[in-house]
């Protein structure tokens, strides 16, 4: 199949330190990929060079085998790809059913609309309230998103990425600070997502990762060390030194 | 995507727009009745009513861009005497006397000066933009105070004899015609606003407010809807100093002032941010307070402003109307 | 090339006179992020008293420097107590109000006590005369000016980068959370750093009572310029703030000598351009 999403070559450095140094992936429709490394590793600059937060000093992102390089975050926004973050950044005076209302709009090129109510728009209430309900934030439509609870708000950050209907949707830890006891909830709503989406998630949670991803891709140090099936990814020497170090060297040692 | 809209949904469309639309009728017999009720208790005094009408537009202006879309700007008073003298100098230098004319081109001279003084203000944050917007009105004060062959300079621009309206209605000695012509385009202009507000784009901008970073990334452009906002804005100041150009009849520089930028914003504040109505409550109460007090001791006047300005920020944060709409709230609640 | 000289050294004064009362203002914006529409008020509050001490009491100048700038920090305490304490770490808005509502206040207050004429401030007979500088004479109270300018300017330097309180204060600019854990008291930075702010603005106010004339509406008359200096140099940055000061008294005055009858224009298009070509200051650090 094609690839939807392509980064090939990607490098950035910092002052003669190279962050990212050389990183080719390569996703078709229906990827779900994880992307791991220890701390360090270069994956926030990655994320920020693929949503366009960040120029690349060499190298280009393809999406849907269009070079967007050079077009900035929103651009790329606009042509399917989008990422949650990973503090939930919601509008805290809005309500759920108004932030997955204005996604849609957006989607559509509707948010410009100077007159008339999103409320008196039938097909974006249905669809809103379809996605919430989705994501069972139905019940919780109509309050300020303040007033909810974290493990919801981060519910609401997919749901608004699943109302922008992307190709490829980048998701930055999307259960971190998340209590326990809703993990359930977040875990539910990642293997409901649509079959034919690409889905390339940064993860530190390994019984996420490993219960998610059907890929694992493995950085360390800027570079891509390993790219795989997640049960050969534990077995890899090199992942095993980035992340154990020494320590792992002293026990195959012994 | 889009879903055939079937007929149940399609009536519980209207029946909600029915529901939504209710306060803004409320709204608009609110406005029209205290409209009346000046009328009929000043009659003396329809030029200051008429004055207020004018200030209101001005406030309303600046709530689109400080309360709904979280930009402080200390100069938006010269939108509005963009729009002033855009009127103004139409009526002396090209003859259109007509007031639609000169209030129509008072509105396409605000908007462009809303356009330019969002494109710069926009190109930076905190107390640079703040110092950006500042300049910006003092730099049109002295382009206006400048340009004397076209503005009346510090004189003011004067001999501004608008038409009857509808060929009909005189602009009389006692300002009656001014104050209808005002009271309709302030109800106008609200009617415009609501439904601006409560449109997508109005959302867009309370969530730019709220968080520019997630706009970003839900693929809208910050700036692009900033900018926008600016020039309604500015259309809706220079409607406001047109209004002023012409039941005045003359063009000051005192348009163009820091000062009347910064008394624009102590009025949204007392009135409360991000709602029409403390807009228009805002400018009610500060330019009343302001007849009483300074009639009574002009010297005061500004230790009083100052004392205002820091007793809201410190016990009504949310002005005047969003204190008494939180504290119905509140009750509501309690006797649910 | 006479009027060059000439204009460089009107600048030099004018400049170094803003820069001793806008570097306090400088300072306590980059330390406590507030941003204080009211400081111009603390430099008039330092005129008004100088002027009294030395016009109505007959006080000697510098004893009358010296009240003013007692008096002001005195005056301020209160202020500062019970209002600004209120808005640190407040919306930029609320910051806005605030000061500008202290503006008000001060000036209503001015222009009650004092009435809304110029005060003077008598210097002593050697600040009066004339100094020859080969190519023109200049009054001796804008050398002095200058003199006081640079005086402060090394003056802070030394106690920002020689001494243990300078320390403390880089690193409260820096990262107060952090400064905290590591013992430094920040309240006392904050409550110090705003006393000598204010002492500042108040001094300066007396020594460029010529070029800056007192008169209640001066705190909102400089309002700007004061702001300009500090966004265009950065705030909390001394050398950003000397050199957006030169830069800015430069533009002021060379338009004023050359094109007196357009008023400030020049000045205010000045600052548009540099800030939209520097939105976070000469010197400024991204955030």
């Amino acid at each position: 199949m094609s690839a939807v999403f392509e980064v090939r070559n990607l490098k950035r450095s910092f002052g003669g330190l190279a962050v990212t140094n050389d990183v080719s992936i390569s996703m078709a429709p229906g990827d779900r990929v994880a992307l791991i490394g220890p701390n360090g590793a270069g994956k926030t600059t990655f994320v920020n060079l693929v949503t366009g937060n960040l120029k690349p000093s060499a190298g280009q992102v393809l999406l849907g085998g269009e070079d967007v390089t050079g077009l900035n975050s929103t651009q790329r926004v606009r042509r399917g790809l989008v990422r949650s973050f990973q503090v939930t950044r919601l509008f805290p005076e809005m309500t759920p059913e108004e932030h997955v209302a204005l996604a849609i709009l957006q989607r559509e090129g509707r948010s410009g609309r100077m007159f008339g109510s999103h409320r008196a728009m039938a097909d974006v209430g249905e669809e809103t309230a379809a996605i919430l309900s989705t994501l069972g934030l139905s019940s919780l439509a109509d309050n300020r998103v303040r007033e909810i609870a974290y493990g919801q708000q981060r519910l609401l950050e997919l749901a608004l990425a699943l109302a922008l209907k992307p190709k490829v949707l980048l998701l930055d830890e999307p259960a971190a600070g998340v209590p326990q006891s809703d993990t359930g909830l977040i875990e539910k709503a990642l293997a409901d997502l649509p079959a034919d989406l690409a889905v390339l998630m940064i993860e530190h949670d390994m019984d996420l990762v490993f219960r998610f991803a059907r890929r694992v891709i493995v950085l360390a140090a800027g570079e891509i060390i390993f790219d795989g099936l997640p049960s050969d990814a534990t077995r890899d020497t090199r992942v095993r030194q980035a992340y154990l170090g020494s320590y792992a060297d002293a026990r195959s040692l012994a | 995507m889009t879903v055939p809209t079937s007929k149940d949904s399609a009536s519980s469309a209207t029946s909600d727009r029915r529901v939504r639309l209710r306060p803004d009728v409320i709204g608009v017999l609110v406005i029209a009745a205290a409209a009346i009720a000046g009328y009929l208790l000043f009659p003396n005094n329809l030029a200051l009513l008429t004055r207020i009408t004018a200030i209101a537009l001005l406030v309303l202006s600046l709530d689109l861009v400080t309360g709904y879309c979280g930009v402080a700007t200390l100069g938006h008073a010269a939108l509005f005497g963009a729009g002033a003298y855009g009127a103004g100098i139409v009526a002396v230098h090209f003859g259109m006397t007509d007031p639609f004319a000169m209030l129509g081109f008072g509105i396409i001279a605000g908007a462009l000066a809303g356009l330019v003084s969002g494109v710069v203000v926009l190109r930076a944050h905190g107390l640079p933009q703040l110092v950006l917007s500042i300049a910006i009105v003092h730099l049109a004060h002295e382009v206006a105070n400048k340009a004397s062959g076209w503005t009346g300079g510090s004189d003011g621009l004067a001999g501004i004899t608008p038409d009857a309206v509808f060929g009909l209605y005189q602009f009389d000695l006692w300002g009656r015609t001014a104050y209808v012509f005002g009271i309709v385009l302030l109800i106008l202009v609200f009617v415009v606003l609501r439904q601006i507000v409560r449109s997508p784009f109005g959302m867009l901008c309370r969530g730019i407010r709220q968080d520019p970073l997630r706009v970003q990334a839900l693929g809208a452009s910050v700036n692009g809807t900033l900018v926008k906002m600016y020039v309604i804005s500015g259309a809706v100041a220079g409607a406001g100093g047109a209004l002023n150009a012409i039941s005045t009849q003359v063009v000051g520089l005192d348009s163009l002032s820091f000062t009347l930028s910064a008394e624009a914003l102590v009025m949204l504040v007392l009135g409360g941010t991000g709602s029409l109505y403390g807009a228009l409550i805002g400018t009610l109460t500060f330019m009343w307070f302001e007849d009483v007090v300074s009639a009574a001791n002009p010297f005061h006047w500004l230790t009083i402003v100052g004392a205002l300005l820091i007793a809201v920020v410190l016990f009504a944060p949310k002005g005047l109307y969003g204190t008494i709409a939180a504290w119905f709230a509140g009750r509501k609640r309690r006797s649910a | 090339m006479q009027t060059i000289l000439s204009i460089a050294i009107d600048a030099l004064a004018y400049g170094m006179v803003l820069f001793v009362i806008s570097i306090g203002l400088s300072v306590t914006m980059g330390l406590m992020r507030v941003v204080n529409l009211a400081h111009g008020a603390f430099a008039m509050i330092g005129g008004y008293i100088a002027s009294y001490a030395a016009r109505d009491l007959g006080l000697a100048y510098g004893f009358a420097v010296i009240i003013a700038v007692v008096g002001t920090i005195l005056i301020a305490i209160p202020i500062e107590r019970l209002l600004y304490r209120r808005i640190y770490g407040a919306p930029e808005l609320t910051q806005v109000l605030m000061t500008i509502g202290i503006t008000f206040c001060v000036i209503g207050i001015a222009n009650y006590v004092f009435g809304p004429t110029l005060k003077t401030i008598p210097v002593p007979a050697e600040l009066q005369q004339s100094v020859s500088l080969g190519f023109r004479t200049i009054a001796a109270h804008r050398l002095f000016a200058i003199a006081c300018g640079l005086a402060v300017a090394l003056g802070l330097w030394f106690l920002i980068e020689r001494t243990a309180f300078g320390v403390k204060l880089r690193a409260t600019v820096d990262n107060a959370a952090m400064a905290a854990a590591l013992g430094v008291k920040t309240k006392i930075v904050y409550a110090a750093s705003f006393a000598v702010a204010v002492g500042l603005a108040a001094f300066g106010g007396v020594v460029g009572a010529e070029l800056l004339p007192v008169e209640p509406y001066y705190a909102l008359r400089y309002m700007v310029t004061f702001l300009v200096v500090v966004s265009v140099g950065g705030a909390g940055s001394i050398p950003g703030a000397l050199a957006a000061c030169l830069l800015l008294g430069g533009i002021d005055t060379t338009g004023r000598y050359l094109m007196p009858e357009f008023g400030e224009f020049f000045f205010y298009l000045a600052v548009i351009a540099i800030v939209c070509l520097f939105p976070r200051g000469l010197a400024g650090r991204a955030k």
